[in-house]
């Protein structure tokens, strides 16, 4: 689909279309691109900002949350007077803030089995910036089930890990990779607040390659980041032709009760 | 002969802090014993009850997930690398 960017555009993204790789088609891609971040704090900050920068036409965030003053050490989009404000607010003023010609669709929100396919199914692409466990089965899931690339960071304490997941190719879900989750947890300390800065970006710039047909994704392949050592090692992820969402035969085939199945109480609304 | 054990976060605790140790074994079974041996406590939330491994945890051999390769009975080799590689959830 060939349209005109307007005078603004081609100013504004003077660099990326320099970049012959991207050129205008690709701009024009990221123009008419949805992209979905859910969770505007450690990972959807940078993730978020540097998808608005790039020009994602429509950016959508999801968040149910308030901004607290220990979020500012690393959840760049919120300022200190945005303390109290409701987090897709205050995402919202600093996104549109950065690019005003982009259109920012906020959901506040909290993302559950009831609502998920409702507010996953208009985007192209699901970026996974959230911070717990049931979350992360959901949005694999359900992401898996409406046939949506899922790019996924996660992180703790110095430590963060990045992937694509792109359903119907028999490749991985997040399943695959991590069947269970785990029972006991380890210590709510840190994170190093670059930290998530360093995998949020690598999200972003992986939604950008998705949305532009630029370079290799992560599929199939998952980035873990040292951020003490700053070594960055990779490792192979299979598909599981016996996974319960993505395999031959799947068991799996709604949503289910992510806090039973991560093993605390259930919070279903 | 020795080989390299990348250790994550959560288990470094046991190894006085180490991110990199070093461990002996023909098999992963063996390297994982040896490991607990050095370090107690190492292995306490990798390997379950019935002694196989934790569906949370990944164990690789260089790049490849030893679930694909032979588990427990993953042959060690001489310049190997084995990362211990839990599920982490934070953002």
């Amino acid at each position: 689909m060939s349209i005109d960017l307007t005078e603004g555009q081609t100013r504004r993204y003077a660099r990326q279309i320099s970049l012959s790789e991207i050129g205008l088609e690709g701009q024009r891609k990221l123009i008419n691109s949805k992209v979905l971040c859910i969770g505007t704090g450690g990972l959807g900050s940078p993730a978020s900002m540097y998808l608005a920068a790039a020009g994602v036409g429509t950016l959508g965030i999801v968040d149910f949350d308030e901004v607290e003053e220990s979020n500012l050490q690393r959840q760049i989009l919120h300022s200190t007077a945005d303390v109290g404000r409701r987090k897709v607010e205050s995402a919202v003023d600093t996104l549109q803030g950065l690019n005003p010609t982009i259109e920012i669709v906020p959901n506040d929100a909290r993302l559950t089995r009831v609502n998920a396919f409702e507010i996953l199914e208009p985007w192209d692409i699901v970026l996974d910036c959230t911070d717990n466990f049931p979350a992360r089965y959901l949005v694999n899931d359900a992401t898996q089930m409406l046939g949506k690339p899922l790019v996924h960071g996660s992180i703790y304490q110095f430590e963060g890990q990045a992937t694509v997941f792109m359903p119907g190719r028999e490749t991985p879900c997040y399943r695959c990779l991590f069947p269970r989750p785990p029972s006991v947890t380890g210590p709510p300390a840190g994170p190093f607040g670059v930290l998530p800065g360093i995998v949020g970006c690598v999200q972003a710039a992986e939604a950008i390659k998705l949305v532009t047909g630029l370079g290799d994704p992560l599929v199939g392949r998952l980035l873990i980041v040292d951020g003490l050592a700053m070594e960055f090692q990779e490792v192979k992820i299979r598909w599981d032709a016996d996974c319960p969402v993505c395999g031959k035969e799947p068991t799996v085939t709604d949503l289910i009760d992510y806090e039973a199945f991560c093993g605390s109480r259930s919070s279903d609304e | 002969m020795p080989v390299s054990v990348k250790l994550p976060a959560i288990l470094r605790k046991h190894a006085g802090g180490e991110a990199k140790v070093e461990a002996d074994g023909a098999t992963l079974r063996e390297l994982l014993a040896d490991l607990e041996a050095k370090y107690p406590g190492v292995t306490k939330n990798v390997l379950a009850e019935d002694g196989g491994l934790h569906r949370f945890v990944n164990i690789y051999v260089n790049d490849e997930d030893v679930r694909y390769l032979g588990s427990l009975e993953t042959p060690i080799k001489e310049g190997d690398t084995v990362s211990i590689l839990p599920a982490i959830a934070g953002g």
